[in-house]
C-alpha cells in the first residue's frame, strides 16, 4: 500500500513537469487568440476573438510564409546533403582501408570537439569574399562536411554491414559506387533517417549563422525574421500578435514532432552511446 | 606453387585497387570540410594576430589582441556571466534528468508511460531558441506578462509588487538559467536512461540481491556505469553553454549589451559585438582572439573535466 502511494505521488510529479514543458505552449496558443489588452489585464486557458485582428497585426508586420518558405529553401537541401555525402564518407571510412584513413578519421573526431562560433569570423570573413553575403549558398553547401554525423553513420555501418556481402557484389561485378547506392544505402537507411531528423530540426532552428549571412529581410530565414519582432512597436505593444508570430514559428516542429517523436528520441540515444 | 602466389599477389594487387575507391568515397567531404570547416578556424587564429576592421589589409600586430583580452574587465565579465548562467543551468538539467533516470529505472516501482513523457519533456527542445526567447520575454513581461499574473491570481504575489523577471541584472541570469534548464533537461534525461537500458540488469538485480537500497545501487551501481555517458553529457553542455548567444541575445530587447545591467552579456555576445554588430567600427583582429581565449578555456575546463571525472577511479 505504501508503496502504491509512493507511485502515486511519483506519477503526480512526472505529470507536473509534463505541464511544466507545455504550459508555456498552452498559453502561447490561447494568447494568440486574445486581444493585446486581454492578455494584460488577465490569464485564462479559454481562447479569445482576436485572432483575426492579431494575424492583420502580424502580416502587417512581416511575411511569415516568406520566412517559411526561406528556411524550407535553406534546411531542406542542406539536410539532404548532409544525409547523402555523409553516408557516403562514412561508407568510405568503414569499408576501404585507404592510406590516411585514420588521419581523415581523427581530424573528424577532433573538429567534433571544437566549438562551432571559433570559425564564425573567418567564416564572414571568406563568404564576403567569395561574395555570398545574403547567398543561401553558404548555409547549404558546407552541410556536406558534417563530422559528428560520419562519426554516427560510420560506427552504425561498421556494426552493420557484413563483408561478405560486398564481396558477393562485387564478384558478380558490381560498380563500388553501385555497390554503396544499392547494397549499402538501403541497409543505413534507419541510421540516415535518424541523423536527418536531428539535422533538419538543428538547420530549421539556427539563427546566429543565417542571421550573420542574411542581411535583407526578403532573405531571412524563420528564426532570423522572429528576431526582428523586437524592432517593431505595433507588435510590441500589442502582446497578441507576439504570441502569434511565435506560435506559426513553433506549430511545424511541433507537428513534425508528433509523426516522429520515435526516431528523434533514438536518435538522442544513439548520440550518448558512443563507445 | 609459383602458379598459387600469383593469385595472391593478383588479388592483393586488386585488393588494394578497391582500396583506393575509399578516397573517391571521402573526397568530397574532404574538400568542403578543407574549405568551410578547417580554413575559417585557421583564418581566425590568423586574423587574431592582426589588427584587422573587416575591410583592407590586415596588421601583424602580435600577441597584443590577446594582451587586450586579457586585462578587458568587459571579456571577464562576459566569460563570469556565461559561466554563472551554465552553472545554474547544468545543475537544473543534469539534476532533473538524474531524478527522472533514477525513477524510471526503478525495480521496484516499475514506472509506466516512459514513452509518453520522454516524448514531453523533450519536446521544448526542439522548439527555436529564437522563439522560446520572445516566448518567456513576453510571459515573463513585468507589467503585463502571463506568469506574474498566474502568481497574483493565486496571490503569491500583491499587485503593484510584480517579480521583474527579466529586468532585474541579480534575477535574470538565473531565469535565463532556468530556461535553458527546462529547455534541455529532456535531452540528458534521454541520454541517461538509455545509458542506463544499457547496463546489464543483472548488476540490479544482484545489488537488490544483496539487500543494497534505492540511492545505494544508484551511486554505487548506476552512476559508475554511467562515467563515460555522464563525462559526455557534460562537455557537450560545456561546449554549448559556454557558447550560448541566442536567448540572452533576445530575451531582454536590448541585443548586445546583456541588459539588465550586462548581466547577460556572454562571451560568444561579446565577440558578436566586436567581431559583426559595430558596423564600421569593427575590430574584426580582437573578436578573433576572443574566439580563441573562449576555446582555450573551453578546452582546459574540459581537460579538467575529464580528469576529475577520471581521477576519482584512483
Amino acid at each position: 500500500m505504501a508503496t502504491k502511494i509512493k507511485k502515486g505521488i511519483l506519477y503526480l510529479a512526472l505529470i507536473l513537469l509534463a505541464v511544466a514543458c507545455l504550459l508555456p505552449f498552452l498559453l502561447m496558443l490561447i494568447n494568440a487568440t486574445r486581444s493585446g489588452h486581454d492578455i494584460m489585464t488577465s490569464v485564462t486557458l479559454i481562447p479569445g476573438s482576436s485572432l483575426a485582428s492579431n494575424w492583420k497585426t502580424v502580416t502587417g508586420f512581416f511575411n511569415i510564409f516568406k520566412g517559411f518558405g526561406n528556411s524550407l529553401m535553406v534546411a531542406v537541401p542542406a539536410t539532404l546533403l548532409t544525409a547523402y555525402f555523409s553516408a557516403m564518407t562514412a561508407y568510405g571510412l568503414a569499408v576501404y582501408k585507404f592510406k590516411g584513413r585514420n588521419v581523415v578519421f581523427a581530424i573528424i573526431l577532433v573538429f567534433m570537439m571544437i566549438p562551432a562560433q571559433l570559425g564564425l569570423i573567418g567564416f564572414y570573413d571568406l563568404v564576403s569574399f567569395l561574395k555570398l553575403v545574403n547567398s543561401y549558398i553558404p548555409l547549404i553547401v558546407p552541410a556536406i562536411a558534417a563530422p559528428g554525423t560520419v562519426f554516427f553513420l560510420k560506427q552504425y555501418l561498421e556494426s552493420i554491414l557484413s563483408p561478405a556481402l560486398l564481396e558477393a557484389a562485387r564478384m558478380d561485378g558490381a560498380s563500388e559506387l553501385y555497390i554503396f547506392h544499392k547494397i549499402a544505402l538501403p541497409i543505413m537507411s534507419p541510421g540516415i533517417a535518424t541523423m536527418s531528423i536531428g539535422a533538419f530540426i538543428a538547420n530549421w532552428n539556427s539563427y546566429l549563422t543565417p542571421m550573420i549571412i542574411l542581411t535583407k529581410k526578403e532573405k531571412f530565414t524563420l528564426p532570423v525574421l522572429i528576431s526582428t519582432l523586437n524592432s517593431s512597436t505595433d507588435i510590441v505593444s500589442n502582446q497578441g500578435a507576439v504570441y502569434l508570430a511565435v506560435a506559426i514559428s513553433v506549430i511545424p516542429i511541433i507537428i513534425v514532432f508528433c509523426f516522429c517523436s520515435k526516431y528523434i528520441i533514438s536518435s538522442i540515444s544513439a548520440g550518448g552511446v558512443k563507445e | 606453387m609459383a602458379g598459387k602466389s600469383q593469385t595472391t599477389m593478383t588479388v592483393q594487387k586488386k585488393r588494394k585497387n578497391i582500396n583506393n575507391a575509399g578516397y573517391f568515397f571521402v573526397l568530397p567531404f574532404i574538400i568542403v570540410f578543407l574549405i568551410f570547416n578547417v580554413y575559417p578556424v585557421l583564418r581566425t587564429l590568423y586574423l587574431s594576430f592582426m589588427n584587422y576592421k573587416g575591410f583592407g589589409t590586415p596588421n601583424f600586430i602580435g600577441i597584443e589582441n590577446y594582451a587586450r583580452v586579457f586585462q578587458d574587465k568587459f571579456f571577464w565579465k562576459a566569460l563570469w556571466n556565461t559561466i554563472k548562467i551554465w552553472i545554474v543551468n547544468i545543475v537544473v538539467q543534469l539534476g532533473l534528468a538524474f531524478l527522472l533516470t533514477m525513477v524510471f529505472s526503478d525495480m521496484k516501482y516499475k514506472m509506466k508511460g516512459i514513452g509518453v513523457f520522454r516524448a514531453l519533456y523533450y519536446l521544448p527542445n526542439l522548439i527555436a531558441a529564437t522563439s522560446v526567447a520572445f516566448l518567456f520575454k513576453t510571459l515573463l513581461d513585468w507589467q503585463y506578462g502571463s506568469f506574474n499574473q498566474i502568481l497574483m491570481s493565486m496571490g503569491i504575489i500583491e499587485k503593484g509588487a510584480q517579480i521583474n523577471w527579466l529586468g532585474d541584472p541579480n534575477l535574470a541570469p538565473i531565469v535565463v538559467a532556468l530556461i535553458g534548464g527546462w529547455m534541455w533537461f529532456g535531452n540528458s534525461f534521454i541520454v541517461l536512461m538509455a545509458g542506463v537500458q544499457g547496463i546489464n540488469k543483472d548488476y540490479f538485480e544482484a545489488a537488490s540481491i544483496d539487500g543494497a537500497g534505492r540511492w545505494k545501487t544508484f551511486a554505487k551501481i548506476t552512476v559508475p556505469l554511467l562515467k563515460p555517458i555522464l563525462i559526455y553529457v557534460s562537455i557537450t553542455s560545456l561546449i554549448g553553454g559556454l557558447q550560448m548567444f541566442d536567448i540572452p541575445y533576445l530575451i531582454n530587447g536590448k541585443y548586445a549589451a546583456g541588459n539588465p545591467g550586462g548581466s547577460l552579456q556572454t562571451v560568444v555576445m561579446y565577440l558578436y559585438k566586436y567581431g559583426f554588430a559595430a558596423g564600421t567600427t569593427k575590430q574584426v583582429g580582437y573578436a578573433s582572439a576572443i574566439a580563441y581565449s573562449l576555446f582555450f578555456i573551453i578546452l582546459v575546463v574540459s581537460l579538467l573535466q575529464f580528469k576529475i571525472a577520471n581521477g576519482k577511479e584512483k
